[in-house]
């Protein structure tokens, strides 16, 4: 049984202007011990999927589900009891997830003594062990300091060594790179695979980067327009992308285009979060759709575990 | 270290301000038409009368010399004498102050005690009950004049219950037949430093309907203040990963948003302070509050200019200093702050 199993996810938020349908139809199954990756472009759905199964959706939104489980569990029902305890998050903007006013030692010590019934002095020293888990240098002068006297690099593993102290073995890491510059986010990401295969955790890990997936993924998910529509290990997305989306995906990466060349990008834009779709909902910016493409939705197609939709024939991809 | 490099500058900035309003006040003094030597020598003075109270008064003297004369007694506590009374204002101030500032710090711990939480729980419990009825209060706090709320509250709790005194600042049961040593004035320290619990409850049952009628205006501008910086912070990205990270809501209510939303309260609370020290003269009337309201108000009416510049002097010092501690907790609250 995968860890998260998660079938048919919408979440749609009521409007004066009608509902927005953030995520419209998205399936997902991690199993335990794996970094699986979420990517799509901005308003594709992923940091409401990672919200949802935290349980942290905005106030009136409507949560519908064939299975939405953790563990076995109703996310559902159990979210609330699950975050924190089981279910961590890593957020996007480390100098925004950090509480400007508070120290690191008085924010780790709140999630520290939210979780465990420890004295005062083995929270701190359980503070330091975290901080220094995340490769943090100088743990005891981290836990002085507040948010703003840290780097991005440092803020972030403090966010992480957070998410530690939870005791949570699932990690909802949202964009966790995307606030730092290069180099210190690739070290992060080192970081994450090297808690992943010490600690036995499990992370969902939410991305518009295709090197981030390359880089620090076992399984990836691609979404558009609400919907998942590739699922399979990140060689096999990687390498023989099924869905034309995918594939128009890793042409835009700077790399694809030989030297000097214009880079591609994908023509059109994403359609808006509150119209309806009928069919593939890439397909007025597909440059390979056919007539049945805006009228159907699209079928399954299956590559051992490497599953996508698309009306073309597998053979085709 | 930032933070007290921050304290110092703020303290000499303090020291300035009240340079600046010993100049001002000195100033003042001046230019107001009325003749000083007139009022000193009393009703209908002769000629020479005046003649002679100049002399005695030293305004014959150059203007720099006379602000030095002025300044350095401001400086020692020297106040000189009232023009009307003929007291000492030292030994007056000695009098009033104490009551003043005990109903001051009162009302404003209250106001605090009250708005803060009050705002936290609306923004909270945004659009619903808890805080339509504390906006509601809010507006009622704010909008109700101060001597209508403090008959109605003697209405309530000294006429009807009767559970608190209707007005002064001791009973008659203390202050005439046990009268408590004089050491501070303040009424509940010297209460405490006689080993007189009675007389300590008792002064504190006088400063409750006082204090809270006082509190009134302040802790509705504190509930208002708190509840829309609160409602700002609480959509911030650190409170939703705090509530990610499985902390409970009370925590990160009071915990996490609430020092981030303080600031705009803490500055209100502030000036009310200040307003409570001179301002509060319908308060200390309708309760038979001997405050410095009362005192500067008589002095005003009789052109009492030492008395007035005495008050003006105290009353910057206390605001200075408040501000001071108000910066100083602005700091503390939020690192940031000094560093600005």
């Amino acid at each position: 049984m995968p860890l998260i199993d998660i079938r048919d996810l919408s979440v749609s938020i009521p409007t004066p202007d009608g509902d927005v349908h953030a995520v419209r139809s998205v399936s997902l199954e991690i199993e335990r011990g794996e970094i699986h990756g979420v990517i799509g472009e901005s308003g594709c759905g992923k940091t409401m999927t990672g919200m949802a199964v935290l349980g942290l959706v905005p106030k009136g939104a409507r949560i519908t589900a064939e299975r939405f489980h953790f563990d076995g569990e109703d996310l559902r029902e159990k979210a609330q009891s699950l975050r924190g305890r089981h279910i961590g998050l890593i957020s996007q903007d480390p100098a925004a997830a950090l509480n400007p006013v508070l120290s690191i030692a008085r924010q780790m010590d709140d999630v520290i003594r939210a979780h465990r019934d420890l004295p005062r002095k083995a929270r701190r020293a359980e503070a330091a062990s975290l901080l220094a888990a995340t490769g943090l240098p100088d743990p005891e002068r981290v836990l002085k300091s507040y948010p703003h006297q840290l780097s991005g690099g440092m803020q972030q593993r403090v966010v992480i060594a957070q998410a530690l102290a939870t005791g949570a073995d699932f990690l909802i890491a949202d964009e966790p790179t995307t606030a730092l510059d290069v180099s210190v986010g690739a070290q992060v990401l080192a970081l994450l695979r090297r808690l992943v295969a010490e600690r036995g955790l499990t992370v969902l890990m939410i991305t518009h980067d295709m090197d981030v997936i390359a880089e620090a993924c076992d399984r990836a998910t691609v979404l558009y327009a609400g919907r998942s529509v590739e699922t399979g290990p990140v060689e096999a997305v990687l390498n023989r992308p099924g869905h034309p989306y995918t594939r128009a995906l890793l042409a835009a990466l700077p790399d694809a285009a030989p030297h000097g060349a214009r880079l591609a990008a994908i023509e059109g834009s994403i359609p808006p979060p509150r119209s309806a779709i009928a069919g593939c909902a890439f397909a007025p910016r597909c440059p390979q759709a056919m007539p049945v493409c805006a009228a159907e939705p699209p079928p399954e197609r299956v590559r051992g575990t490497h599953r996508w939709l698309c009306h073309l024939p597998e053979d085709a991809a | 270290m930032e933070l007290l490099r921050y304290i110092l500058r703020r303290m000499i900035l303090s020291a300035f301000v009240v340079v600046g309003v010993t100049f001002l006040v000195f100033i003042v003094a001046q230019v107001v038409p009325s003749d000083p030597a007139a009022l000193y020598a009393g009703p209908r003075p002769t000629a020479e009368q005046i003649e002679k109270a100049r002399q005695e008064l030293n305004l014959d003297a150059p203007l720099p010399a006379r602000f030095a004369t002025f300044a350095g007694a401001m400086a020692s506590g020297d106040f000189g004498i009232s023009y009307k009374s003929r007291r000492l204002i030292a030994e007056d101030l000695r009098a009033y102050l104490p009551a003043t500032l005990e109903l001051a710090v009162f009302s404003t711990g209250l106001a605090l005690l009250i708005g803060i939480p009050l705002g936290v729980v609306a923004a909270a419990r945004q659009g619903r009950w808890p805080d339509r009825l504390g906006s509601l209060g809010s507006i009622a706090a704010v909008a109700m004049p101060t001597f209508f709320l403090a008959m109605l509250l003697q209405l309530v709790f000294a006429q009807w219950l009767g559970i608190l005194p209707l007005s002064g600042r001791l009973s008659r049961e203390i202050s005439i037949a046990a009268p408590l040593p004089v050491v501070t004035n303040f009424a509940m320290i010297d209460a405490l430093l006689a080993g007189r619990l009675d007389a300590f409850v008792d002064a504190v049952k006088h400063l409750i309907l006082p204090a809270l009628t006082l509190a009134s205006y302040p802790a509705g501008v504190a509930m208002r203040l708190t509840r829309s910086a609160m409602i700002e912070i609480l959509e911030r990205r650190h409170v939703v990963a705090a509530r990610a990270l499985g902390l409970s809501e009370p925590r990160i209510l009071f915990g996490h948003a609430l020092p981030n939303a303080m600031g705009p309260a803490l500055t209100v609370i502030g000036l009310s302070f200040a307003y409570a020290l001179t301002g509060a003269v319908l308060v200390e009337i309708i309760f038979a509050w001997p405050g410095l309201g009362r005192y500067v108000s008589e002095a005003i009416l009789a052109k009492d200019f030492p008395v007035i510049a005495a008050v003006t002097m105290v009353v910057t010092i206390c605001y200075v200093a408040m501000n001071l501690l108000i910066d100083i907790a602005q700091a503390l609250v939020d690192p940031r702050v000094a560093l600005s």
